[in-house]
């Protein structure tokens, strides 16, 4: 990492130190968020444009000339340097959630740095050279029933907001709301579009090279990205074909596990276009840490012109043909689709 | 309590009888029917299992260092295995697993239960040895046996490269189909072997502590060390068993043919989550309760004040170990749950604080008005009860169902059980160690080698788990070898503090080889009258049978004693 080796180990140690003192003090803080945002232009002025139109340009050969893969934007929808927080979010559920998380965060806090408090009275009020003879007090009853009834009402206070989330997390997405579908192998994702000609994408990490060249964060940059539409509800489902497979999105504050023999399901909802990056997390054999997701929300029109390039049908078309059109075929029927069984070469 | 140490002199009686006739070595150590002996061996396997677990960790943290895989390939030759991509990842996973089994079922389940357990609980009791002294033998051997299993599959093949590298969970597919080879067969079978020790170890303690207390001494006048104990016991009786099953089902699935947990044949991969956390979430408390007793215990001792709130510190351990039944699937928030399941799981979840939040606050009450003296026992039991809560605190954090998708299975979950099992048992266990040392050793350890050991500890731990929480809430998944760059920066932070960490480790090692060397004598209660239970009535170390005359446990003693007032029960 760039801006750590800059630092001798010295600074390392003192950082250290700082970081430990922070935690005593119960200010965890403010001090990372200047050098966050440093780091953040440094790799942006770094990336070369010219290198990653010229990535891109391969890539549009692949499909169709309407589509040319998204530049991310640095800092959102990953993770950003020294982040000490969640990442920015970006669905109306990542702002409900992110709301109690703060909130959250500011109890857990007030009770450390209350406990902490409570040791350093005792340790310096009740030490055995400024209190040498201890009291004999071994019950209380007000005080017992107060420290239970108290917490239990910050923990009734938490549950509230906390069932809300739980409820909105658990919405239904409307009945004509376009379906994607993950598939979890090990180890790599794909993504089935049931109502959009049920056509697969494989999508595979880049090395990081090739995630570099694109101007993409390695360990989190795929070949071919999961595109959904933005600002419109999806109905996204998951499933696995061999173990157990988790897709997550930290900006978006959804994870959802990818079981074998189970359809998992639940209303994914991206505010605006862009580029969200997640990694599997369920622990599914040796490449792990190497199946990484990447989603691109473009605008509807532009979503249709994906579609159209990977040789797919409109969503909507679709439905307004729906007596004519023949039954759907398997979907193993697609070339490099779940049945298929040829796993794409890394 | 009350009272012994006026009415009963266990140690000149029992230095005139033959108590302290030992058997040879062979037959002391390996055929051994001796409840101290017995948590002699276990204390010393729970060291040697913690050096290994403890040096994996190092291994993982080195390649943690920077982005990048550095050391794997390195470390997948040494195994055995060939140096290719696949088979350095897998080894990433094999040292994750074995750094979680060894660090729970040989570490600190073994120290907790089977070596403060079984020295303290008969000698605090005032019993004089345990109820089935041969079956304590079994539990041992086969403990030891599971820890032979175990370490046996790491170099056998287990799929994509020697060892098992299915996590501790020993998720269902991956365990079975996912892994080919014997070594997930070795590392279930260690289960099975630690487990059946683990539960001839509870019904030991069970009969021992209903059956063998001192005349006098009711349920409500015990040591709340084998209050803690007997909660344990239950919670490992009721436990294991469906962990057993589990891994049964598990070998059935991978041997024999069965679709348990196959949806192929009508099984389900869920199936085993929900077993293997109705057994799993009592395990974490199995692994803290005996750390809360020793911590009543010493807060208490070098306060010299009785534990404030006596009853409700006993039945919040209770509490604990009830509730702790029935909160399991908030370990399985994103296995696609139905909503109504969650909402119930986070309320249960968020009980759970309650009696935790009594504990906390009754220590600190205990301190309240004392005259504090900060021996080893009592900084390292301080450490605790303060890092015990801010690992409780994201543990509320992390009930919430609809905010845990964000953390689930990322470091942040890793640092909150780092905060309430590396911080939380490993200090009370050390807390024990020091507390007890002079008492199992009759030799005085340095005060001055434990603070250091306990400072360096201290602010190692810290400084390796506090960044986890920033890098679990910037989304780095846990079990990953590697990462993006973004993760770095913390990512070093706490690999340095694993140095620290390791390097106060040498205080602690050189401070028992000090103590046998050139440490001073202990008394037989070298710390003061604080400490009222009944193993300081005895020599420092204890005859070889102790209380062959039984203590009689009065009610007259209202001055320190804690359990003196006559209870309704």
């Amino acid at each position: 990492m760039k801006n750590l080796g800059s630092l001798n180990g010295f600074h390392r140690i003192v950082a250290s130190l700082a970081m430990a003192a922070m935690l005593a003090f119960g200010a965890q803080g403010a001090v990372a968020q200047t050098a966050a945002e440093a780091a953040v232009a440094e790799q942006a002025e770094a990336a070369d444009p010219a290198v990653a139109a010229d990535a891109s340009s391969e890539d549009v050969a692949a499909g169709a000339a309407a589509y040319t893969p998204m530049k991310p934007t640095e800092g959102k929808g990953m993770p950003v340097a020294k982040g000490i927080d969640v990442q920015e979010q970006f669905s109306p559920i990542g702002q409900q959630a992110n709301a109690l998380h703060i909130g959250l965060v500011w109890v857990m806090a007030l009770i450390s740095i209350f406990v902490l408090a409570l040791f350093v009275y005792v340790i310096l009020r009740f030490n055995k050279r400024a209190n040498p003879v201890p009291s004999k007090t071994s019950h209380n009853t007000l005080i017992e029933v107060i420290w239970t009834v108290v917490p239990a009402l910050i923990l009734l206070a938490i549950a509230v907001p906390s069932i809300g989330l739980l409820s909105a997390q658990y919405k239904s997405p409307p009945e004509d709301a376009i379906t994607v579908k993950a598939i979890g192998y090990q180890w790599y994702w794909g993504y089935a579009y049931p109502d959009n000609g049920d056509f697969e994408v494989v999508s595979n990490m880049l090395d990081k090279e090739e995630a570099e060249a694109r101007g993409e964060p390695h360990q989190l940059a795929v070949d071919n990205r999961m595109v959904v539409p933005a600002g419109v509800p999806i109905r996204f489902q998951t499933t696995a074909a061999d173990v157990i497979h988790s897709f997550a999105v930290p900006s978006l504050w959804f994870k959802l596990d990818a079981v074998p023999g189970r359809l998992n399901e639940k209303m994914l909802f991206i505010d605006e276009p862009g580029v969200y990056y997640g990694q599997c997390s369920e622990l599914c054999g040796a490449r792990h840490g190497y199946m990484p997701i990447a989603i691109e929300a473009l605008p509807m029109d532009q979503y249709n012109a994906w579609v159209l390039a990977q040789g797919g049908t409109i969503a909507g078309a679709e439905a307004e043909a729906a007596e004519a059109a023949p039954l759907q075929e398997p979907e193993s029927s697609v070339p490099g689709a779940a049945g298929a069984g040829t796993a794409p070469t890394v | 309590m009350a009272t012994t140490a006026d009415s009963f002199q266990a140690h000149t009686e029992d230095h005139a009888h033959d108590a302290d006739h030992k058997p040879g070595f062979f037959a002391r150590w390996f055929m051994s029917t001796n409840h101290k002996d017995i948590g002699t061996l276990y204390l010393i396997f729970a060291i040697i299992a913690g050096i290994v677990g403890g040096a994996i960790s190092g291994i993982m943290r080195m390649e943690l260092a920077e982005p990048g895989i550095q050391h794997l390939q390195w470390w997948a030759q040494f195994m055995g295995g060939s140096a290719d991509f696949d088979t350095a990842l897998h080894m990433w996973n094999v040292f994750i697993t074995a750094h979680g089994l060894i660090m729970v079922f040989f570490m600190v389940m073994p120290a907790m239960i089977g070596g403060f357990g079984n020295w303290f609980v008969p000698l605090m009791i005032g019993a004089p040895d345990m109820a089935f002294p041969r079956m304590n033998n079994v539990s041992f051997w086969l403990t030891v046996a599971g820890f032979v299993s175990l370490l046996f599959s790491l170099f056998v093949p287990g799929g994509t490269g020697p060892g098992a590298g299915t996590g501790w969970t020993v998720y269902a597919p991956l365990s079975t189909t996912g892994s080919t080879g014997p070594a997930v067969d070795f590392a279930i079978f260690s289960l099975h072997l630690a487990g059946a020790g683990s539960i001839l170890g509870a019904t030991n303690f069970i009969t021992t502590i209903f059956n063998m207390r001192a005349p006098g001494m009711t349920l409500h006048k015990m040591p709340l060390f084998v209050w803690s104990v007997l909660v344990t016991a239950f919670l490992l009786l009721l436990a294991l068993p469906v962990l057993a099953a589990a891994i049964t089902m598990l070998i059935t699935d991978r041997n024999f043919g069965t679709t348990f947990f196959d949806p192929a044949g009508g099984g389900d991969p869920i199936l085993y989550q929900h077993l293997f956390w109705f057994f799993g979430h009592p395990e974490v408390y199995i692994m803290i309760l005996p750390g809360f007793g020793m911590i009543s215990q010493i807060v208490s001792t070098f306060s010299r004040k009785p534990v404030f709130g006596y009853l409700g510190m006993a039945y919040a351990m209770v509490a604990i170990g009830v509730v702790g039944f029935v909160v399991w699937a908030h370990h399985m928030y994103t296995v696609g749950l139905d909503v109504n399941t969650k909402m119930y799981f986070t309320a249960a979840t968020m009980v759970i604080a309650v009696p935790t939040g009594v504990k906390i606050f009754s220590w600190i009450a205990t301190m309240w008005g004392g005259s504090i003296e900060f021996k080893s026992p009592m900084v390292w039991s301080i450490g605790m009860i303060f890092l015990f809560t801010v690992g409780g605190v994201t543990g509320v954090y992390l009930a919430n169902g609809g905010v845990d998708d964000v953390v689930h299975d990322t470091y942040f979950v890793v640092a909150h059980f780092h905060y309430v099992l590396s911080m939380g048992a490993v200090f009370s266990m050390f807390a024990g160690f020091y507390y007890w040392f002079p008492k199992m050793s009759g030799r005085m350890h340095s005060e001055l080698l434990s603070h250091l050991h306990f400072w360096g500890f201290f602010i190692g731990v810290n400084v390796i788990f506090f960044p986890q929480h920033f890098l679990g809430l910037q989304g780095m998944p846990r079990r990953y070898p590697d990462y993006a760059d973004a993760y770095a920066y913390w990512n070093e932070i706490s690999s340095f503090g694993y140095m620290l960490m390791a390097a106060s480790m040498i205080f602690f090692f050189v401070n028992i080889v000090y103590a046998f060397v050139a440490g001073k004598k202990a008394a037989d209660n070298p710390w003061g009258e604080g400490a009222t239970t009944l193993e300081w009535t005895l020599s420092s170390p204890p005859p070889f049978h102790q209380f062959e005359t039984l203590p009689v446990i009065e009610d007259h003693h209202t001055a320190h004693d804690h359990m003196s007032k006559p209870q309704p029960a």
